[in-house]
């Protein structure tokens, strides 16, 4: 986080921009924008010093929704188009917003690398099992017997284990937490733009509108029973053995954040302007 | 109709399960809920000065008379911001009697949390509202958002309001039950009696409003793929 702080510090309302958002009534992605304008309040940040990029889905409409500098980008594209701001504007607070369809699979790979380049990055995926905009095919996080028109009987394929991965990919930061929370997303939300480095986190966050069963999620979900641990292979056997319900920071590393290489080969964005203006 | 269609239209059902009777947008406790909510204010000023420190039992968030006004605030304030939210996404989706009732509701929620920082001399949210932690994931009054359906009627709104009074009542009832602290207990049995005269109003508004029937849900165009 390099911006810089207000003195006298704005309200989450502050950060939420006139338009109403369209997502179903119900969805969990509501609470998710209210975490990450209470979040931003809660740093004392300023809209315009902060900059929420995203991909392609429901849960990527939310810079519409903020006062912030928005980039709503290419699907699953979202990490590359914020790690090349943040490179270029190291002062600008950047986060990441994605779906578990945009992330995990049209960005999975993206979603790799980021986590090994460690940029000063804060990745939010709203996951909710399913590509909600697109009327409900799986998605990697879909459970393999879920049975529905566009997936008879179910994928029977494993479910991509976003933790585990962003953990061993190298992610500096990794949280998990439930949309029914908003205010305990919004501190891990801070937490994690507070965190040097690329961290992940990861918000159950309920569609519905095709996977209704996810109102229960609100019984299901529980903190985690330990606490954030700075150990990575700690943290791998606890995800690894978790049932995807348990909500907190499960880890938090000390990796340096990448930077882009200093000195003489470095350009300003208006020397290259002039070197590829025609 | 598909799977997920199948699945939806159930889960439409449990949505507003808590839902009976029925509602008219004319009447509204407004006024009288206005009236009433200055009054634990008091108490708790008044008794403000000695209660600090104190152990408050189960509810041991609440040490105080300003802390228990900082919760009554932050409750009043999340309930105010979640029914804005639901009075814009029904507004999204053309559901406009709906919208209408619940950004009346929405006022009505903001009133009170106004009207706590008015007495308290407190020029605008307290820090230790925005630090208040309930033992649920959400305060006792803010409406759980997975009960919301673009079909509803005011009826079922009315419906999650009346849970979340019944909430906040019985909220206050164990904190004065379980603190030990003088000021902090006043407060919690002046709001139990305030959040249950509102019970007792939307009750009544709930009386006078239709019920919906049976098909209230259907929807020739779903948002569920059904072909």
């Amino acid at each position: 986080m390099n911006s810089a702080a207000l003195a006298a510090p704005l309200t989450a309302q502050a950060f939420k921009s006139d338009y109403k958002p369209i997502w179903c009534p119900g969805c969990g992605d509501y609470s998710v924008l209210s975490a990450f304008t209470k979040a931003f309040a809660k740093l004392n940040l300023l809209p315009e010093n902060v900059a929420v990029v995203s991909g392609i889905g429901c849960s990527s409409r939310i810079p519409a929704y903020t006062t912030c500098y928005g980039f709503h980008g290419v699907h699953g594209r979202s990490l590359a188009a914020a790690a090349g701001l943040k490179l270029a504007r190291p002062d600008l607070t950047v986060v990441v917003a994605s779906g578990d369809g945009d992330g995990y699979s049209i960005g999975g790979n993206h979603f790799l690398h980021a986590c090994r380049r460690n940029v000063d990055l804060t990745y939010v995926v709203m996951d909710n099992h399913v590509y909600g905009m697109t009327k409900g095919q799986p998605s990697p996080t879909t459970e393999p017997d879920w049975d529905s028109k566009l997936s008879p009987g179910g994928t029977g394929l494993r479910t991509f284990n976003p933790l585990v991965i962003a953990l061993a990919a190298g992610a500096n930061f990794v949280a998990r937490s439930f949309a029914g929370d908003p205010n305990g997303t919004a501190e891990i939300i801070a937490e994690a733009i507070a965190t040097p480095g690329f961290s992940f986190v990861e918000i159950l966050s309920p569609c519905v509108t095709f996977r209704p069963e996810q109102r229960e999620w609100k019984q299901m979900v529980r903190k985690a029973p330990v606490t954030p641990t700075e150990d990575a292979a700690r943290a791998a056997r606890r995800l690894m053995t978790d049932d995807g319900m348990n909500i907190g920071v499960l880890y938090k590393g000390d990796r340096k954040p990448y930077q882009p290489p200093v000195g003489k080969g470095k350009k300003r964005p208006t020397d290259l302007e002039a070197e590829f203006a025609l | 109709m598909s799977t997920s269609a199948k699945k939806s239209t159930s889960s439409k059902k449990t949505a507003v399960r808590k839902a009976k009777p029925r509602v008219k947008s004319g009447a509204k406790p407004a006024a009288k809920k206005t009236r009433v909510a200055a009054r634990p204010v008091r108490a708790a000023k008044r008794a403000a000065p000695k209660a600090k420190g104190k152990a408050a039992g189960k509810t041991a968030a609440v040490a105080s008379s300003a802390e228990f006004m900082a919760h009554a605030y932050a409750m009043e304030a999340e309930a105010a911001e979640r029914y804005a939210e639901f009075a814009d996404s029904m507004e999204v989706h053309n559901n406009r009697e709906v919208a209408e009732l619940f950004r009346k509701l929405a006022r009505i929620e903001q009133r009170h949390a106004d009207q706590i920082l008015e007495q308290m001399g407190w020029k605008q949210s307290p820090a230790s509202a925005a630090n208040v932690r309930w033992e649920g994931m959400e305060g006792p009054e803010t409406a759980d958002p997975t009960e919301l359906h673009y079909l509803m009627q005011p009826y079922h709104a009315l419906q999650i309001a009346l849970h979340n009074e019944k909430r906040a009542r019985d909220f206050f009832a164990q904190l004065a039950k379980s603190t030990k602290d003088k000021g902090v207990r006043e407060g919690a049995l002046e709001m139990e009696e305030e959040e249950a005269e509102h019970v007792r109003l939307i009750e009544e508004w709930l009386k006078r409003t239709p019920k919906p029937d049976a098909n209230w849900q259907a929807d020739q165009d779903p948002p569920v793929l059904s072909d």
